[in-house]
């Protein structure tokens, strides 16, 4: 489904990406770990195709697609989605409205999805307007819904979201990943009736009692390292930080990383 | 911008027979009014009101309490309407409102009743149908105590009328307890200079909801409408959304003046030029407690044009609360960016957050009404504007 090959990319001078390689297969969801500043959103802006991301050398293939200079709404049309941390607010356009153009032309039942996530009574109301943080959640779920992408990037689902929300915000995000799955099915009936596939980052890890993960990496410094699952990369990074990944990083690249100087870097 | 020369545009031979239906106008004219806002098929009409170059040709109520009649009539009948008659407006203020008054076309005495809430719109229109005419109208419009109304205007000018002046003096008056919604909407033609001078009263708990409309190309127009609040419990609010293509000059703004305790102000306006100048005036002045007032002049430039924004507060007392908020912009990238990532093309994602921008939402407005504002506002991607 997505395959990156040594992307480098730099928002303006800096080289935030130093040479990323990732797959992620049909169906699968990776989970992306790592300190603030290592480059984790820059990789997820970089996929959607942000301006202010500037690939300097490496590709990115979607679908077989090579997208990696490809405007952000070939990607959506495409099948990337992408929820955002901090969407901007746009006056005068409703929320109910946005859900339904989101459809490209698709038809979408706007009330009996915002019924899902709770949000009836936010559609007469102008995007992201005075949302809460479980509010801009649900609205950008709600969007997804209607979407409906084959690759779902998601940014911390679970920051500024209470309790009740993120148990909410886990089901629809394990629904858009998994779909809806009958009642009696076995896992392998799952993977085969679900291709979507999904590229999660997360700090607490929450996220992942509701989501079926398959892989988990960490990001640093610009580069991917420490491959596992992900349960036991958070389990591991919960007992000993980040300074493990930093040793480990450093001997695969004979490069010598400091935690501090990189936390001033950024 | 050049000066208008009223000396280059006919006051006389514009006279035209009375239209006794409405529905028999031609469709192109039709559809000029319909632009306007004024769907002259429609029935539902508390009452009608046409003015024709430079007659009355229309006027009819249908409802008791409503009372339509031509301004001419009016005087006539009223002894001068002394109450009335060039009360709010200062006959020397330019030489535009001068013209007004030394010639009198026309225009409309619209009065609700004392206690008649009347349900259905009435509706005016002030068209121009043929090139070289300026026209002057005066127009008294009376909510009395515990009345309501809502008065839809359009004015327009018909397909291919070159060369054409519109001069309005309106007067509004809204007694105790009184509501007016008036809404307003041009569609001059790139060839029409505009000048319609408007001031208006309030007393005891009276309320004034404005909406205006122009979203399509005019020469030069100025207006500032004024409305004084002197009961106590009176609000005043204006909704103005304002399109100014390349060619178009508008200089347009609002008053409001709080005299009384408990009074409130609203003035929004909305301002987009892809080409054309708009001066985006607003002013609000308080001078009793308490009393409240906010002014909003958003613009934004779309390629080319200017937008001058000039709100002004004045407060003469200790406790008012009165504040502003201008803006003039472009679109925000990152609003572009959100749009595109749900699969919309750049231009798609530009006219869906002009359209949100303009989408001022109006009390009042019947629901056809607003369906055809938020037509043709999303017309504008798909003709010149975008």
């Amino acid at each position: 489904m997505l395959q990156i090959k040594n992307l480098h990319v730099n928002i303006g001078d800096v080289e935030v990406l130093k040479g990323i390689d990732l797959t992620i297969p049909e169906g699968e969801t990776f989970i992306l770990f790592g300190p603030n500043g290592s480059g984790k959103t820059t990789l997820l802006m970089t996929l959607m195709g942000f301006g202010n991301y500037t690939v300097t050398e490496g590709q990115i293939l979607f679908k077989g697609v090579d997208i990696t200079y490809a405007p952000m709404y070939e990607r959506a049309r495409l099948g990337i989605g992408m929820s955002f941390q901090r969407p901007p607010t746009i006056h005068g356009l409703k929320t109910g409205h946005l859900v339904k153009m989101c459809g490209q032309g698709r038809t979408v039942d706007v009330e009996g999805l915002a019924k899902k996530v709770n949000f009836s009574r936010f559609l007469d109301r102008d995007i992201n307007a005075g949302f809460s943080g479980g509010e801009i959640k649900r609205s950008e779920l709600l969007q997804l819904m209607a979407q409906r992408p084959d690759l779902i990037l998601f940014d911390e689902p679970e920051s500024g979201v209470d309790l009740e929300n993120m148990s909410l915000i886990g089901r629809t995000a394990r629904e858009l990943l998994d779909g809806l799955q009958p009642a009696s099915c076995t896992m392998k009936m799952a993977k085969t009736v679900c291709k979507t596939a999904g590229l999660i980052i997360t700090h607490t890890g929450h996220i992942l009692e509701y989501v079926n993960a398959d892989r988990g990496q960490v990001m640093y410094n610009g580069r991917l390292c420490c491959e596992a699952r992900p349960r036991d990369i958070l389990d591991h990074i919960s007992k000993h930080g980040y300074k493990e990944c930093l040793r480990c990083l450093s001997s695969e690249n004979g490069e010598q990383l400091d935690l501090a100087d990189f936390r001033e870097a950024y | 911008m050049e000066k208008i020369d009223l000396k280059k545009y006919r006051v006389d031979g514009g006279n035209a027979a009375p239209i006794e239906d409405l529905s028999t106008l031609s469709p192109e004219d039709k559809e000029r009014l319909l632009y306007a806002g004024i769907d002259v098929d429609r029935t539902d009409r508390a009452g009608s009101f046409m003015h024709m170059n430079h007659s009355g040709v229309h006027c009819k109520s249908q409802q008791e309490g409503l009372e339509i009649m031509d301004i001419k009539d009016a005087l006539a009948k009223y002894d001068g309407l002394p109450e009335y008659w060039w009360k709010l407006v200062d006959k020397d203020k330019d030489e535009f409102t001068r013209a007004a008054f030394e010639t009198l076309h026309g225009g409309y005495f619209i009065r609700a009743k004392a206690g008649h809430k009347i349900a259905e719109p009435v509706q005016s229109c002030l068209f121009i149908k043929d090139s070289g005419l300026a026209q002057s109208v005066h127009n008294i419009v009376v909510v009395e105590e515990g009345a309501e109304m809502h008065i839809i205007t359009g004015c327009a000018t018909a397909h291919g009328a070159k060369e054409t002046a519109h001069m309005g003096i309106s007067e509004f008056y809204v007694k105790k307890g009184g509501k007016l919604t008036f809404t307003m909407i041009h569609n001059w033609s790139d060839d029409t200079a505009v000048r319609p001078r408007s001031a208006g009263i309030l007393e005891e708990d009276a309320v004034f909801l404005n909406n205006y409309v122009l979203l399509k190309p005019v020469k030069d127009l100025q207006m500032y409408p004024a409305l004084t609040l002197n009961g106590s419990g009176a609000i005043a609010r204006f909704n103005s959304v304002i399109v100014a293509p390349e060619g178009s000059h508008v200089d347009s703004g609002n008053r409001i003046i709080l005299n009384a305790p408990n009074t409130r102000a609203e003035i929004i306006a909305r301002t987009l030029t892809t080409g054309g100048t708009i001066i985006n005036r607003g002013f609000i002045g308080a001078n009793n407690v308490p009393a409240r007032g906010h002014l909003e002049c958003k613009g934004l430039i779309l390629g080319g044009g200017r937008i001058h924004a000039i709100p002004e507060l004045d407060a003469t007392i200790d406790g008012v609360e009165l504040s502003h908020e201008a803006a003039v912009g472009k679109i925000a990238q990152e609003e572009i960016e959100y749009l595109m990532a749900r699969g919309m093309d750049e231009d798609e994602a530009t006219a869906t957050i002009v359209r949100g921008f303009l989408n001022v939402e109006m009390e009042g407005l019947p629901p056809e009404l607003q369906a055809a504002i938020d037509k043709q506002i999303s017309e504008l991607d798909a003709g010149d504007v975008m």
